[in-house]
């Protein structure tokens, strides 16, 4: 009986929401490896940012109250820029585009049944369903208690409002707790990943905290107890100051 | 229709720790030998690059690394008075797949359980009387610390474990941990330099009369050449141990450690990506003729063996028993049938000590680098007035500092928000955590069997697990919660917060993957599923290795036994199962 579905790596490579349109490759075959080190130099796979400057999976619509969530889970102020300038809503477009947004990785065979919390997420819904959804239930919400306006159109404090309400579950839509858990936690994501995944812009996530980064090495400070850690944070893709060209 | 292969003497399911250390002495002693291994190849040079190895979002989040739920999931319940549903996403626990398995992404804490641990229920019964294990379900081994003594010396020396002796042939040794057993020679290299957080911990725990020593790790302190001739480099503590590959060749893996060696040997083979359907047993049901798989086109193959060696993870062993009818299945109404029986886990709280003003920088780190306390540990105490038996080991090891994961703030806090971001920035670099690993204790109710409705994508059911944390576990978890907080006070931070561990074991959140037991070793065929050899009492041409084969589980992290037992399960095939094929022990 033949697999439901076949696991390749350049499937598993694809799973970090980079490479979207990989689809199973018909060439793959089981490898044997005998008598020799199977090693090729430079064979493994970065991760391949998508380009910006546009919406991947998100509508207009869609990305305009995101970008206002995440401006309101972190808000600008005096310790670093806000969720909305530094990238997070293009982050979670960017991931629900990769095999994140589709669960494409994890269980999905029925049946589905309500569980117990001790036993996880059991809803049918992926991440870019639950999105589309929860947006689509906050906006509903607002224009129907808020006077007409889209979420994005109400102003910051009546936003945190919401948000609290969304957070609490004490709102008309049921799944408001479990749809608020999951933006917060990509948006977190998205503040603290490394800034190829679109977020994070200029390490200001990490500048925020003191979180060196993807830094290899700190031999050299080890036994520096108590010390203030001196070295600026740095990137997969290093650091903006080292690129040179199209400026 | 399955494609029959040529015969190979040995045919080897899943190539992590065990199923490399298996293959390279069965090769070494000149038989042919086939793995099978469903997840891809993987070695340092291509599938850890330094560029971009440190990558939380990818790694740690995303669980690049790791066995993905569409391949093979498995359902979870507390008690059999309720339905198992499966867990869509792994989160309690994260089996490995691919060349190196588990032991990929692993942190490298290498112990010696105690020789205590290895005659549990011996020990225990003398020391306390029966009635103390009452509602627990502990056994012996079957085999003891003295005659693993040297399986654990040459996993270390294999591995350059960093650390310091305790007790070198019965004689204590200051530094070390007092509590082990004797060992006969030192590690092969020195402890780790300490960073800030273990160097304030040990410290604190001085003060208190206990004994800290540095955690065995297996992330090097130093160049190292192992006696394959495979040389490593030494730990740069860049805070991507677990959950990741080591892209510096300095924390020991199959990979930085065997397959150098082994994938050169025209008597190995490999073949990655193609999964193993189930162990076929001749007609008489006694013998195994080797294995089934599918590779990753679907294509089946049958590959007979003379010897079949499960080597995954300690789950999918008891799992591949179960779907190809090795051993009869556990039931916990009857207490009968072995395969499944003695499932444990593991029993662990956390301690954070919030300071003001100080610079912890927890990106300066390691899988292993820290300080342990043994002092609670096992039977290390009298527990003659205490209400429980077992405990835990206290380890003070700041893993790592990457930001999407680690971000401590007390409790009480708002998740998100200007008060969020004052506190997380407060906090982020003022906090200091350690953490107890306590033993889990079997009970009659905790076990594994097959799931009745959900399938894997071959249309075989998953593995079912049914466990909650035992009373007895409970009660050990929180006294040692107890003498933590002893410890944090010590610190004089602003605030400490010591958590409890509580019934109602969640599949959610991260919690350890030490899943041990179902397919136990021992000396009674009635109660263990493989002999002292981890050899099936019922087909004996199949050895079982890996975490599975503990009886119960104690307070450490189990790697170190995993690969202790694979070398005794060598020996055990190359000096006599070898010359006189068949049951090594008549039960």
């Amino acid at each position: 009986m033949p697999p439901a579905t076949s696991f390749t790596r350049r499937r598993f490579l694809s799973s970090t929401g980079l490479l979207v349109l990989i689809a199973s490759v018909p060439g793959a075959r089981a490898a044997e490896h005998s008598g020799t080190l199977p090693w090729k130099p430079f064979a493994a796979l970065p991760p391949d940012p998508l380009p910006g400057g546009r919406w991947y999976v998100l509508t207009p619509d869609e990305a305009r109250t995101v970008e206002a969530i995440v401006d309101r889970l972190i808000p600008a102020d005096e310790l670093s820029i806000g969720g909305r300038e530094a990238g997070c809503a293009s982050f979670i477009d960017r991931q629900l585009a990769g095999s994140y947004g589709s669960s494409e990785r994890l269980y999905m065979q029925g049946p589905f049944t309500a569980g117990l919390p001790t036993q996880g997420y059991q809803g049918a819904e992926t991440p870019t369903g639950r999105y589309r959804d929860g947006l689509a239930a906050l906006n509903k919400h607002t224009r129907a208690t808020l006077g007409g306006k889209a979420f994005f159109e109400l102003a910051a404090a009546e936003q945190d409002q919401v948000l609290k309400d969304f957070e609490a579950g004490k709102v008309d839509y049921k799944p408001a707790a479990g749809f608020f858990n999951l933006v917060l936690q990509n948006t977190m994501e998205g503040f603290f990943a490394d800034p190829i995944y679109g977020g994070n812009k200029d390490m200001a996530g990490w500048k925020f905290i003191g979180f060196p980064g993807a830094r290899y090495d700190y031999r050299d400070y080890i036994t520096a107890h108590n010390k203030p850690f001196p070295l600026p944070p740095l990137s997969i893709a290093g650091r903006p100051e080292w690129k040179t060209g199209d400026k | 229709m399955a494609r029959k292969l040529p015969r190979k003497d040995v045919v080897i399911v899943g190539l992590g720790w065990t199923g490399s250390i298996l293959a390279h002495e069965l090769t070494d002693a000149g038989l042919d030998v086939v793995a099978i291994e469903r997840g891809p190849w993987r070695d340092t040079a291509t599938d850890f690059n330094v560029a971009y190895a440190p990558d939380e979002l990818r790694y740690a989040v995303r669980k690049d690394l790791f066995l993905q739920p569409a391949q093979e999931a498995m359902t979870m319940r507390n008690s059999t008075a309720q339905t198992a549903l499966p867990m869509r996403d792994y989160g309690s626990f994260l089996p490995g797949t691919g060349v190196g398995g588990a032991g990929t992404h692993w942190n490298g804490h290498t112990w010696r359980f105690f020789p205590s641990d290895f005659a549990l229920k011996t020990h225990l019964t003398g020391r306390y009387g029966e009635e103390r294990l009452s509602g627990l379900q502990i056994q012996d081994w079957g085999v003891s610390y003295d005659e693993l003594e040297s399986a654990f010396d040459r996993f270390e020396y294999l591995c350059g474990i960093s650390g310091k002796a305790g007790n070198l042939n019965g004689t204590i040794q200051q530094g070390g941990n007092p509590f082990e057993g004797p060992r006969k020679r030192e590690y092969p290299l020195p402890p780790m330099q300490m960073t800030y957080a273990p160097t304030l911990f040990a410290e604190a725990a001085r003060s208190r009369g206990l004994h800290p020593f540095p955690t065995p790790s297996a992330n090097l302190s130093g160049a190292y050449v192992n006696p394959l001739g495979i040389a490593m480099g030494q730990c740069t503590a860049c805070g991507f141990c677990e959950r990741f590959g080591c892209a510096n060749y300095s924390k020991a893996s199959a990979h930085t450690t065997i397959l150098p060696v082994l994938m050169r040997k025209s008597n190995f083979e490999a073949r990655t990506e193609c999964e193993v359907l189930k162990i076929k047993l001749a007609a008489d049901g006694k013998t195994a003729s080797g294995v089934t798989y599918t590779d990753v086109n679907g294509a089946t193959f049958e590959q007979p063996a003379d010897l079949v060696l499960l080597n995954a993870y300690s789950l999918f062993n008891v799992r591949l028993m179960l779907l190809s009818g090795i051993g009869k299945p556990y039931d916990p109404s009857s207490g009968e049938g072995v395969v499944g029986r003695n499932y444990c886990y593991q029993t662990n709280a956390s301690a954070q000590v919030f300071f003001e003003g100080r610079s912890m920088n927890p990106f300066i780190a390691a899988g292993a680098l820290g300080q342990t306390v043994d002092d609670y540990n096992g039977d290390s105490f009298d527990h003659g007035a205490l209400n429980f038996v077992g405990g835990a080991g206290i380890n003070c090891i700041p893993t790592n500092g990457r930001p999407i994961q680690y971000r401590p703030v007390p409790p009480g806090t708002p998740r998100w928000g200007s008060a969020w971001k004052k506190a997380t920035k407060q906090y982020y670099n003022n906090t200091l955590a350690f953490s107890s690993q306590g033993s889990s204790y079997a009970t009659r109710g905790n076990y594994l069997d097959l799931d009745p409705t959900y399938k894997d994508r071959f249309g075989r059911p998953l593995l079912r697990v049914t466990f909650d944390f035992p009373d007895n576990d409970i009660r050990m978890s929180n006294w040692v919660s107890d003498r933590m907080k002893e410890i944090a006070d010590a610190f004089g931070g602003k605030q400490v917060v010591v958590g409890r561990q509580q019934k109602g074991w969640s599949s959610v959140p991260y919690q350890s993957t030490h899943n041990t037991g179902g397919a136990i070793m021992g000396t009674d065929p009635k109660t263990s599923a493989v002999n002292r050899h981890l050899q099936s009492w019922d087909v004996p041409n199949v050895f079982v290795v890996g975490a599975c084969a503990f009886p119960q589980n104690a307070g450490k992290n189990p790697t170190g036994p995993v690969g202790a037992l694979a070398y005794w399960a060598a020996d055990s095939i190359r000096n006599h199962y070898l010359k006189n094929p068949g049951k090594l022990v008549e039960a």
